[in-house]
C-alpha cells in the first residue's frame, strides 16, 4: 500500500494542486499498485511511517501565514520523513514554505520550515505566464511545462541546486534562468498548470521513489503517455509563442 | 469616442452622464452570474423603463464610459453589468443607486489575482459608499454578506432549503474560513461552491437574515427551477425557466434589486416567467434534428453546477466540450483539475475535446477514468458540433460547455448560419 500525503489541501491548493494528487493515485492503480490518498489536515500530526510521497501545494497569500503556522509544527516529522528518503513535493506557496522565511510586501517575515537553504520575498510585480523548464533527473534531460503565476522572489543557498533551467518564462526571480529547487527527493517548483498531467516523467519519478521507499519494486511498468505528451508538446508551442 | 479618451477629457463626465438617468444606476457584480442576473434584471424592468445596459463582456470601464455616452438619452433606469476587479472604479465614478454583489469565486488568478484581492478591493470601496447606495448582497457567500456589516442601507437574499443542499462540499469550495477569525465555518447547508448556511463557531460570523429567500425549492431538469419566494412585500410562487440553483440566486438578485428600485416582487416574478436564457447559459439550438444546449463554463464553480444541472439527461446524450486560454478565458487552464468531473460524464453517448487546449482537457478526462474509445479530439469547436451532430441519431440531445471565447467563435458560426441570433460583443 502507497500513501500520498497531501499536506493541508483545503487551504493548499489553489492552483487545482489536487490534480497532483490524482495524478499520482491514478498512475499507481493502473499498475496494479495500492494507494491511498491521506491528506493530513489542520491540526493533525504527520507521521513520518504513514507517507511514500508527501505533496505541498500553494495558497493564497492571505492564508500563508496560517499554513506556516501548522506547518512549522510539523518540520521534526517532514525532516525525519525526508531522512528516510520520502519524496516532496513542493508547489508554489509550497516551494516557498519549504525555505527559511517569506518576506512579504508590508516587509513582515513569515518564518517557514527551513527544511531547504532558500528564502522568498515578495516582489511587485506578479511574474505570470506559459513556462518550460529543462529538467535532468534520473540521468535524462527532459522539458517541464505548466504556468507560473507568483509574486515571490526565490532565491537558492550556495549549496542548493535549481531544479532545471528556464527555457521559457520567468522561473524563481523572474529573470529567466533558475527554476526550483531539489535536494535529494525533495523537489519545490513555481511550476503548476497543475505540475504533473503534463509532466508524467515527474510524477512517475516521484512515485518510483515512493515505491522505493514503501520496499515495492521502483521499475515501474510503462502507460501509453500520448495524450499527455500531446497536451506538453502543445504548452510548449505555447509557451514559445508568448511575448518575452 | 473611446472611453479611455473620453474620462481624461471629462474626469467628472461619469457622474454627469449617470445623473441624466431618472431612476439611477444598478450596478451587478459577481464572479459567476453577472451576466444573467443583469439579463434578468432588465428583463424585468423593461416594461416601464428605458434601460440603458451594457453588452455582455463591455463590462470594463471602458465598456461602461461608452454604454453611459451613447445610450443615456432617453433611458431611465442604468443596468451595468460590472467586472469584479473594474467594479471599485466604476463605482466611484458612476455613483450607482444600487450595488448586487453575487459571490466571489476563484477565478482566472492570472488576470484577477487570488480571491482575497478582490475582496480587499470591494471592502475598501464598500467602506467609502454613500449611506444611500443600498447594497444588494448574496447572504449565502461569507465573504459578500460580510460586507453589510456595520452598513444601513443592505437587503440580503438566500437560498433556505436544506432539502436542496449538496451532501458534501466540492473541492473547489473557496472561502470555507470565517472572514474575521479564521475558523473553519461550520455549515448547516452547502448549496453550492461554499455558498450556504454556515456559522462560524467562535461566534463571530454567521449568515445574516434573509429578505428575500427561495424556499421550497424544485429542479425540473435541464427545463428549469421552481421555487417559493419570501419577500418582504409578500410570498409568490416562482417558476424560472433555467436550470440549476445558481440561477436561483442569479433570479433573487434581480429580484431583490428590482424591488430596490420599487418593483413589486410578485410583479419582478411574473415578468421572470418568460425570461430567456443569456449568451451560452442554456441556450438551445436545433441542428438536423439533435437538439443542442449551448452551456458556458469558465471556472470549476461553474463547471460543477453546469454538469450538476445536465446530470438527470446524461445518459445517451453527446458531449463537446471546448477549453481556449485567451485572455477573456484566462490563460491559465489548471482550473480543469478542480472540476469534479469524476463520473459526471460515465454514461455520455460521446465526448469530444475541442478549443486552443483540447488535449488538456483530454488528459483531464483520462484522469477521470473515462473510456478512451468514445474520447476524440478536434481542434475547431464548429467542427467538434458538427462531427458530433452527424455522429448522433435525430432526437438525441448534445451539450455543448465551452470556455468563453470558444463559445463566441462557435457562436459566430451558428450565426452566420442562421442557427441563433448573433451575440453583439459592443454596443447593442
Amino acid at each position: 500500500m502507497l500513501r500520498i500525503v497531501p499536506l493541508y489541501p483545503e487551504l493548499l491548493s489553489i492552483y487545482a494542486d489536487r490534480g497532483n494528487v490524482r495524478v499520482l493515485a491514478q498512475r499507481a492503480r493502473w499498475r496494479g499498485i495500492d494507494v491511498e490518498v491521506a491528506p493530513l489536515g489542520l491540526g493533525e500530526n504527520l507521521d513520518p511511517s504513514a507517507a511514500d510521497v508527501i505533496l505541498i501545494g500553494g495558497g493564497q497569500d492571505r492564508d500563508q501565514a496560517l499554513v506556516a503556522e501548522a506547518l512549522i509544527t510539523q518540520t521534526p516529522a517532514l525532516q525525519s520523513a525526508i531522512a528516510d528518503g520520502v519524496p516532496v513535493l513542493a508547489v508554489c506557496g509550497g516551494f516557498q514554505l519549504l525555505g527559511h522565511r517569506y518576506v512579504d510586501q508590508g516587509g513582515n517575515v513569515i518564518p517557514g520550515t527551513g527544511l531547504v537553504d532558500l528564502e522568498t520575498t515578495a516582489g511587485s510585480r506578479r511574474i505570470i505566464g506559459n513556462v518550460v523548464v529543462e529538467v535532468e533527473l534520473g540521468g535524462s534531460k527532459q522539458q517541464m511545462v505548466g504556468f507560473e503565476n507568483h509574486a515571490g522572489r526565490t532565491t537558492l543557498g550556495n549549496a542548493v541546486t535549481p531544479l532545471g533551467r528556464v527555457k521559457f518564462g520567468g522561473g524563481n526571480i523572474g529573470d529567466g534562468y533558475e527554476e526550483g529547487c531539489r535536494v535529494g527527493r525533495v523537489l519545490g517548483t513555481y511550476v503548476h498548470g497543475p505540475l504533473l498531467p503534463k509532466n508524467v516523467w515527474l510524477a512517475d519519478q516521484l512515485l518510483s521513489w515512493a515505491c522505493d521507499h514503501r520496499g515495492l519494486a521502483s521499475s515501474l511498468e510503462p502507460l501509453d503517455d500520448r495524450l499527455e505528451e500531446s497536451a506538453a508538446t502543445r504548452a510548449i508551442e505555447l509557451a514559445k509563442a508568448q511575448p518575452r | 469616442m473611446p472611453g479611455h479618451v473620453f474620462l481624461r477629457l471629462a474626469p467628472n463626465g461619469l457622474a454627469d452622464l449617470a445623473a441624466g438617468l431618472p431612476d439611477g444606476i444598478a450596478a451587478v457584480s459577481a464572479t459567476n452570474g453577472k451576466t444573467t442576473t443583469s439579463a434578468m434584471l432588465s428583463h424585468i424592468l423593461s416594461a416601464e423603463n428605458v434601460i440603458c445596459r451594457n453588452a455582455a463582456g463591455a463590462n470594463l470601464m471602458s465598456g461602461v464610459v461608452t454604454t453611459l455616452l451613447h445610450q443615456t438619452h432617453g433611458a431611465t433606469v442604468g443596468v451595468l453589468e460590472i467586472d469584479e476587479a473594474a467594479l471599485p472604479a466604476v463605482a466611484a465614478n458612476v455613483g450607482p443607486r444600487v450595488i448586487a454583489l453575487g459571490n466571489l469565486f476563484r477565478d482566472q488568478l492570472d488576470r484577477h489575482g487570488e480571491l482575497e484581492l478582490v475582496a480587499d478591493r470591494w471592502r475598501a470601496m464598500v467602506a467609502g459608499l454613500p449611506e444611500a447606495t443600498t447594497l444588494v448582497l448574496c447572504a449565502d457567500d461569507p465573504v459578500i454578506d460580510a460586507l453589510g456589516r456595520d452598513r444601513a442601507n443592505v437587503v440580503r437574499y438566500g437560498i433556505d432549503d436544506p432539502s436542496v443542499a449538496l451532501a458534501v462540499r466540492d473541492a473547489a469550495a473557496d472561502s470555507t474560513f470565517c472572514v474575521h477569525c479564521g475558523t473553519a465555518y461550520v455549515y448547516d447547508a452547502v448549496y453550492l461552491g461554499h455558498l450556504g448556511a454556515y456559522r462560524c463557531p467562535s461566534g463571530d460570523h454567521e449568515r445574516g437574515g434573509l429578505q428575500f429567500a427561495a424556499r421550497a425549492v424544485r429542479t425540473l431538469g435541464t427545463q428549469g427551477t421552481a421555487f417559493r419566494l419570501d419577500a418582504p412585500d409578500g410570498a409568490s410562487e416562482v417558476v424560472l425557466p433555467l436550470p440549476g440553483l445558481y440561477n436561483v440566486e442569479n433570479a433573487l438578485a434581480a429580484i431583490a434589486t428590482a424591488h430596490v428600485l420599487g418593483v413589486p416582487s410578485a410583479v419582478a416574478v411574473a415578468r421572470l416567467a418568460t425570461f430567456s436564457a443569456a449568451f451560452g447559459r442554456f441556450e438551445r439550438i436545433d441542428m438536423q434534428g439533435r437538439d443542442v444546449v449551448l452551456i458556458l463554463f469558465k471556472n470549476p464553480t461553474g463547471a460543477n453546477e453546469a454538469l450538476r444541472a445536465i446530470a438527470p439527461d446524461i445518459a445517451g446524450s453527446h458531449v463537446v466540450l471546448a477549453l481556449n486560454d485567451r485572455i477573456a478565458d484566462g490563460r491559465d487552464v489548471s482550473w480543469i483539475w478542480d472540476i469534479d468531473l469524476e463520473g459526471t460524464l460515465d454514461e455520455a453517448a460521446s465526448i469530444v475535446c475541442s478549443g486552443d487546449r483540447a488535449a488538456d482537457l483530454a488528459v483531464r478526462l483520462r484522469y477521470a477514468d473515462l473510456a478512451l474509445n468514445r474520447l476524440d479530439r478536434i481542434r475547431v469547436v464548429a467542427t467538434a458540433l458538427d462531427q458530433t451532430v452527424a455522429d448522433a441519431a435525430v432526437g438525441e440531445r448534445i451539450y455543448v460547455l465551452a470556455t468563453y471565447t470558444a463559445m463566441l467563435d462557435l457562436h459566430r458560426e451558428l450565426a452566420r448560419r442562421g442557427l441563433t441570433e448573433p451575440f453583439w460583443e459592443g454596443d447593442r
